[in-house]
């Protein structure tokens, strides 16, 4: 039995909804935050596969730039966390409802 | 049945353990340590699909520097286990397994062509040398943009996150939430 693309791409959807399961049940916004890079590789998977069965370099290439993006993503979100909880110590975003009119 | 096959699903357990741990686990090191699970298994897929250099990236960035941020940053603020599994909004598990289950649906029907989808047999390998021609290349102008990006980002979180009473030789005050048993 040989793998084709397709096994990856229905296992980087498991994983992608999985990750966004994660995202609408937490409330802690370390792990929500975490089901995000969950959701983001499911989704690099699926272009890599592509990239393997279409024959090129282009689907690497575009997993690559989104691993960079997510990289600065992550040391913003988690610089925005501790500050958030330098003030509220909490890291619930329930308990963050300070913007509600 | 080749080696691939068992390759394949070996990881793709262990990528789906990883990712149930991520969501399900109480404590919030342990779903660190189910995405790093994940992770892992991803960097293997990579090399399975060629991709050699992406998968070393995968594990230096990933499984290196961002779950080494994460686990920082838990340790820092502490593990909150504060009423964090309760339902908040009505019938909201169903709800989260309604959702999910037709994503998953419309994914896999959606994605039905892929399922026949043949490696075309004449691929590159994505070595550093291919990756780094093409980077260097067709996309150097958004290699350099993400070069921006990175240094954008490091000094945004270090504006962030930096306490500015240190300058002042203060130490910062965190002020306790209401109800939480005067514990700090």
């Amino acid at each position: 039995m040989t793998v084709t693309a397709g096994w990856y791409m229905a296992l980087a959807a498991a994983l992608f909804v999985i990750g966004g399961g994660g995202l609408l049940l937490r409330r802690n916004a370390l792990v929500m935050f975490m089901c995000i890079e969950l959701m983001l590789n499911a989704v690099n998977l699926t272009f890599v596969a592509a990239g393997k069965a279409v024959g090129n370099l282009d689907g690497q290439l575009a997993t690559l730039f989104v691993v960079v993006v997510a990289a600065a993503e992550v040391t913003v979100g988690l610089a925005i966390i501790i500050t958030v909880f330098r003030k509220r110590a909490t890291a619930s975003v329930d308990e963050l409802s300070g913007l509600k009119g | 049945m080749n080696a691939e096959f068992f390759v394949f699903v070996i990881f793709g357990v262990a990528a789906l353990v990883g990712a149930v741990a991520l969501v399900m686990a109480r404590n919030t090191v342990y779903s660190a340590m189910g995405l790093l699970l994940t992770m892992l298994s991803i960097a293997v897929f990579y090399v399975l699909l060629d991709a050699h250099f992406l998968a070393v990236v995968q594990v230096i960035i990933y499984a290196g520097a961002v779950m080494t941020l994460f686990l920082f940053v838990i340790m820092l603020i502490g593990v909150d286990r504060s009423d964090d599994w309760e339902e908040q909004i009505p019938f909201q598990r169903p709800i989260v397994a309604i959702l999910g289950g037709g994503l998953i649906l419309l994914l896999l029907l959606a994605g039905q062509g892929a399922w026949t989808l043949r490696d075309s047999g004449v691929g590159q390998v994505g070595t550093i040398e291919e990756i780094s021609e093409a980077l260097f290349g067709t996309w150097m102008i958004p290699f350099q943009a993400t070069v921006l990006l990175l240094t954008v980002a490091a000094v945004g979180s270090v504006a962030l996150a930096r306490y500015e009473g240190v300058l002042r030789g203060e130490q910062p005050v965190i002020e306790p939430v209401v109800d939480d048993g005067g514990e700090q």
